[in-house]
This record gives structure tokens, sequence and C-alpha cells, in this order.
């Protein structure tokens, strides 16, 4: 669950999460994830969140819905801060969308398919999803990238963020059923990284909230805006609410 | 067109009778408001029908410019919703006000039929009144399935394969007719394409010519009230007019201004919806069709958008396809032939049998129910049977509304001369 940056917000969710599971439209695979704890409108976490997709995801996966001149506008950045830091294609100019150097074909050839565009990733995953996949890779020597994903079984993604997090290694539970399928009880860190598990936990919450953005940049303007609406319609449902009553003096 | 004098109104002069002699618009508009008298104890259960109104016209404003940004192509279509999204000015929020707006189309539909319901507004003499919004709701319903293939994501492309497939139950001429809809032998751009031009121009035009004749029938027959007692059998005249209905009121000023207010507070809830959760949880913009339509990767889930999710339940229990198809459709047509299936002489619950409420209760409660179950994933066997319950319980309120009230077991109480109450 994104974390609720007004109250307003908070309400919002909590009605639509009321009729959502009331419905049961919740229903599908039960993933025990943990919050992300996004915030979105925290530029200083969605700048931080930019520079680390920028080093480490951006060289296969685009974003191909965002621009430069947009990102540095809703991050408060100038031209000069992204094309200088976060602007790693050379041929790229401030008005384009985020691309990547590594063609389809390329993308293909290497990883069997080719990594997807992020831009809406947020979106279609949720937060959280991301967040608990970015925590659940594990060296897995079996596996082509030696690395696997116990939240995405199999994931042709290596873990590009292993040097800030460190290795983490599977425990399976043990089975009396020999034909069982393995089931991972907990992943544990055998080699630590250049960040401790809160660091790495805190970039990772910062790299989703960038996510978050770009997934709907739109999302920091609208609920400023809606605060704005909700209370002009208060004013304008009171009016006609007299008016009404004023007019209905006559009905008997 | 021409409305009866009305001996309050002098002829008009000067322009507005010049034209008034050519073509009575005057006259015409004041038939249609300020003379047209409507019961004065409408309640609550009343707004649904004016903001169905303002949704369509709203749904009609933000996709005329959606479609100035659109790009009804396989190739594009993804790609200039986002565009829309980030790109176009103030995009989001007209594209976030067609999404929302398709939703609560359905919220006030239902709501106002279920008033139909409740008042027994389809019975004599507005049995066409209710034919054609029964019309209306299905064209609704393919306008909306259309609009929701046109972003072209998983959920568009696999929700129309699925709601398409389902033609290919027919026996003979099945697989014809599927590929005739597709336009190709699988979901493409000619599918987009020719789904872009129905959803923008012909089912809005038949939309809008269905609820001119929805107006124009209530307007020949008068509004139903929550009391179900007919204003034009009752006595004449009220302080507007000597010989209309004395339990009427003319609806402008009074239901104009009052319907007002009734927009104010869906407004509220509308703009709470678009500024503060526009996908509502992923049920009125689904996940997965953030996702741009990919005919080799099957979702996990099918489901189509929660207001199709009772009939589709309906076709997920009978075991059979074909079987299943009749049902889900039958579900939609018995609800034209209420006014025969209901012979109560009278209208409202409020004056009803215990039974018949009951039975109305439980008809709501199965419709509510199977749409959660279409909803979810489909996969529970307990969750199926009780789908098939709940199918049954749909279909048996018509039957058992006919025999309760043709063999006369109901049990009325007497009805009022005049209207009880307003508000």
């Amino acid at each position: 669950m994104t974390k609720a940056t007004s109250p307003m917000r908070r309400l919002a969710l909590l009605l639509a999460g009321l009729l959502v599971s009331a419905a049961g439209f919740a229903a599908g695979p039960a993933l025990d994830l943990e919050p992300a704890n996004t915030q979105l409108g925290n530029r200083a976490m969605m700048q931080r969140g930019a520079a680390l997709y920028m080093n480490y995801c951006a060289g296969c996966h685009s974003l191909q819905y965002l621009r430069y001149s947009r990102l540095a506008a809703d991050l408060g950045l100038t031209e000069e801060q992204v094309m200088a830091n976060l602007a790693f294609l050379p041929d790229a100019r401030f008005g384009d969308a985020i691309g990547v150097s590594m063609s389809k074909e390329q993308g293909t050839a290497l990883f069997g398919k080719a990594p997807p565009d992020l831009s809406l990733v947020a979106r279609s995953r949720g937060v959280d999803w991301l967040y608990g996949f970015l925590k659940s890779f594990y060296a897995d020597p079996t596996a082509q990238t030696g690395w696997n994903n116990k939240l995405l079984a199999n994931a042709s993604m290596p873990h590009v963020l292993w040097e800030l997090q460190g290795t983490q290694e599977a425990r399976f539970a043990t089975s009396d059923d020999p034909r069982a399928e393995p089931v991972i009880e907990k992943l544990e860190l055998v080699q630590a990284g250049v960040l401790s598990p809160a660091q790495y936990d805190a970039a990772l919450r910062d790299l989703v909230t960038f996510l978050e953005y770009a997934g709907e940049p739109a999302a920091l303007k609208r609920q400023s805006l809606g605060v704005w609406v909700l209370l002009y319609l208060a004013l304008f449902t009171l009016l006609a609410w007299l008016l009404k009553r004023e007019y209905w003096k006559d009905v008997h | 067109m021409a409305a009866s004098p009305n001996p309050a109104t002098p002829p008009a002069k000067g322009l507005v009778g010049w034209i008034e002699q050519r073509l009575p618009i005057f006259s015409f508009t004041r038939a249609h408001t300020s003379e047209y008298y409507a019961p004065k104890n409408f309640n609550l259960w009343y707004y649904f029908g004016s903001l169905a109104l303002l949704v369509l016209v709203n749904q009609i404003v933000t996709g005329i410019f959606l479609t100035m940004h659109f790009k009804p192509s396989a190739a594009e279509a993804f790609g200039s919703v986002e565009y829309i999204m980030r790109d176009v000015d103030w995009g989001w929020l007209i594209r976030y006000m067609h999404s929302t707006g398709a939703s609560l189309f359905f919220v006030v539909v239902y709501l106002h039929m279920f008033r139909g319901l409740m008042y027994g507004s389809y019975k004599k003499p507005r049995e066409l009144l209710w034919v054609i919004g029964m019309f209306i709701y299905l064209a609704l319903m393919a306008e909306a399935f259309l609009g929701y293939v046109l972003p072209w994501g998983q959920m568009s492309g696999w929700g129309a394969q699925v709601i398409i497939s389902l033609f290919g139950a027919i026996p003979g001429i099945g697989e014809a007719l599927v590929e005739f809809i597709r336009g190709d032998y699988l979901i493409s751009d000619a599918t987009l394409n020719r789904f872009f031009a129905l959803h923008v121009i012909a089912l809005p035009l038949v939309l809008l010519l269905l609820v001119v004749l929805h107006l124009g029938a209530l307007h020949t027959v008068g509004s139903n009230n929550p009391d179900g007692v007919e204003i034009k059998k009752g006595p004449v005249g009220n302080r507007w007019s000597a010989d209309a209905p004395a339990d009427g009121i003319p609806f402008h000023p009074y239901y104009t201004v009052k319907d007002l207010v009734g927009v104010g507070f869906f407004l509220m809830i509308a703009a709470f919806i678009i500024f503060f959760e526009p996908t509502f949880g992923g049920m009125f913009l689904e996940k997965d069709n953030f996702v741009p339509y990919d005919p080799l990767v099957t979702p996990e889930h099918i489901v189509p958008v929660w207001y199709f999710t009772p009939y589709y339940a309906m076709l997920r229990v009978v075991p059979d396809k074909l079987l299943g198809v009749i049902v889900m459709f039958a579900a939609i047509a018995v609800l034209f032939l209420l006014p025969w299936l209901d012979r109560s002489p009278v209208r409202s619950w409020r004056y009803r049998g215990g039974l018949y409420k009951l039975a109305l209760g439980i008809f709501a409660l199965s419709f509510v129910w199977l749409g959660k179950i279409g909803g979810g994933p489909g996969t529970d066997p307990v969750e199926t049977q009780i789908g098939r319950l709940l199918t049954v319980l749909y279909f048996g309120f018509f039957v058992f509304l006919f025999v309760y009230t043709h063999f006369g077991f109901e049990k009325t109480r007497p009805v009022p001369e005049r209207v009880t109450t307003h508000d």
C-alpha cells in the first residue's frame, strides 16, 4: 500500500479498499507483500530514485513515456543537471523520452526476452510488488544469470543491485515428500553489500517512489488540485441546497 | 411538437414571436420544463435519471477531446493514451473524467432501474418507457465494451477476445459471425479501428436517439412517484395552472433546482474518485490494462469491468458454453418482459405484498453477489455452486412475480388517493 500523503488520499484509499475487498476483487494469489511506503511528491526521494534508476536500470529498461524535460520539471532539476547526471545515451536530447542503448534484438539474445519498458510498471504491478521483487533476489547457481527471485521464480533478470544489497541465499523448508517442489522458507544475507539492510530498503523505497512517479506524473498535480475542486463543489452544493430550500417554500 | 396553449402565456411578440410562428421552440421548451408537471413527492431515488443525462453529456464532451488525440491503430493506441495522460494539457483529467464517468454511468443506471422496480414504474401506461430504457441499457453495455477495448491494454484485447468469442457459441453461423465482428482472423488492428468507429459515432447516435425517445415517452405518460399514485387521475388545479394535476409541480424550477443539489453531491463523489483514486483500486481501470495488448501472453485472470460481472458469473457457472451464453443473454432479455410478467394492480412496493418486497430484496442481493463472483478468479467450486443457486434465484424472481400476481396470491394494501409526502 502506498503511503498516504494527504488525509484525503488516505480516505480515498480506505473507501476504495473497502469496496474492492467487499466485492472480492482482491482475489488472486495471496502474496504477502510488505508495504513499500513510497512517498509520491517527496522530491528528495524521487531525485535519489531517479539517480538509482539511471545508474542501475536504464541500461536495459527504457522509460519511453517519460521525457527528460518532464523529469526535470517535476523533480525540480535544471536541464544541465539532468543532461549531465541522468542522461547517459550519447545522442539524448532534453525533449526526448528516456530510451536505452540496448536494442530489442540484443536484449532478446542476452535474456531470452527483451527487458520491458518500465514507464507503467508501478501501475501494472503495484509499488509493493516492485519493492518486494527487488528485495527477493537470491544466488542460484543453476540459473543462467546466477540469480533467481523468490517473488518471480526463474526471472530472467539478474540482481543488478547486488553490490548494494549483497548476496542472499535461499533457505528451503524441509519436506517429508521427496517429490514436492522445494519451498523457500526465507532468504538469508550471506555476504554484506555496500549498504546495510536498512539502507538498502530506503534506497529501494526511493527507487520505487520514482517509478510510481514515472507511472503517472500527473498524480503530483491531481491530488493537490483535487482538494480545491472538492472545496468548490462543497460550496456549490451548499448554495444549490439553499436555493432549493428557498424555491420549495412554495410547495405544500 | 405543438404544446398545449397556456392561457397564462400570451402570444409572444417581436423576434421571439416571429420565430415561434415558424418553429415553436419556445412553447416546446416551456411544455417540457415549466409546464411539465411532475409529482411533488419525488425522493432520493429520483435523482438518478437526471444524473444519467449529466454523465452522458460528460462522456460526449470528454470523448470529443479524447478523440482529438487518440490514435485508433493497434500500433499507436496504447501510446496515444499515455500521450494524453502525460503530454496533452489537462489530458489526464479529461481521460479520468471519461473513465470514471463510464463506471459512474452504470452506478446511476443500475440505481435508476432499481427505482423502477421499487415503485413499479414499468407498469401501465409506462411499459414502452421501460422498454426504451432497457434498449438504452443494452446500447450502454455495447458502448462501454467497445470503449474498453480502445486503450489496447492486455485487458482490452483479451476482454474483447472473450466477449467476441461468445458469439462463436451460436450453432452454424458462430465462427463466421465472430470473424465478421473482428474483421480479421484474430483480434487486430481492424477490430480496434471498427470498434473506434462504433464507439465514437454509431452507438452515441443510437444512445442519444433512445434518450430522446425515453424522455418523449416519459413526458407523454408523466412521471411515476414513490407512492405509485397516478397524479393525472387525481384532482385537478394547482397554484400554477388550473388544469394541471393538483399533486404536480412545474419541473422547472422546482425539480431543476432540486436536481442541482443532487448534481452537487454526485460531482463531489466523482471528483473524489477522479482526483484521489482514479483507478478505484483496479475496479475502474484494471492493473493489467497498463500493459500493452500482447496476443501471445494471456493475463492470469481475464475479468470484465465490474458492471458486467453479474452476467459474466452466470456465463461461467453454467457448464455448457452455448447454454451459458443463452442464460447470460436471457438474464437481460427477461427484464424487457417485466411489465407483462408483473400483473399486480399496485405499483409501489409501499403498498404491495410482503413477499414481493422479500423477492425484490433477494433479486437485488443475487445480482450483487453474482457480480462479486464474476469479478473473482472463478476457481472455487463452492463459489460456482453458490453462483448457480444465485442464477436460479435471479430468474426465480420473474417466475415468482408472475405466479404471485397472476393467480392473485398477493395481498396488497390500499393505495392512497393522493401522494403522501414530499421532502
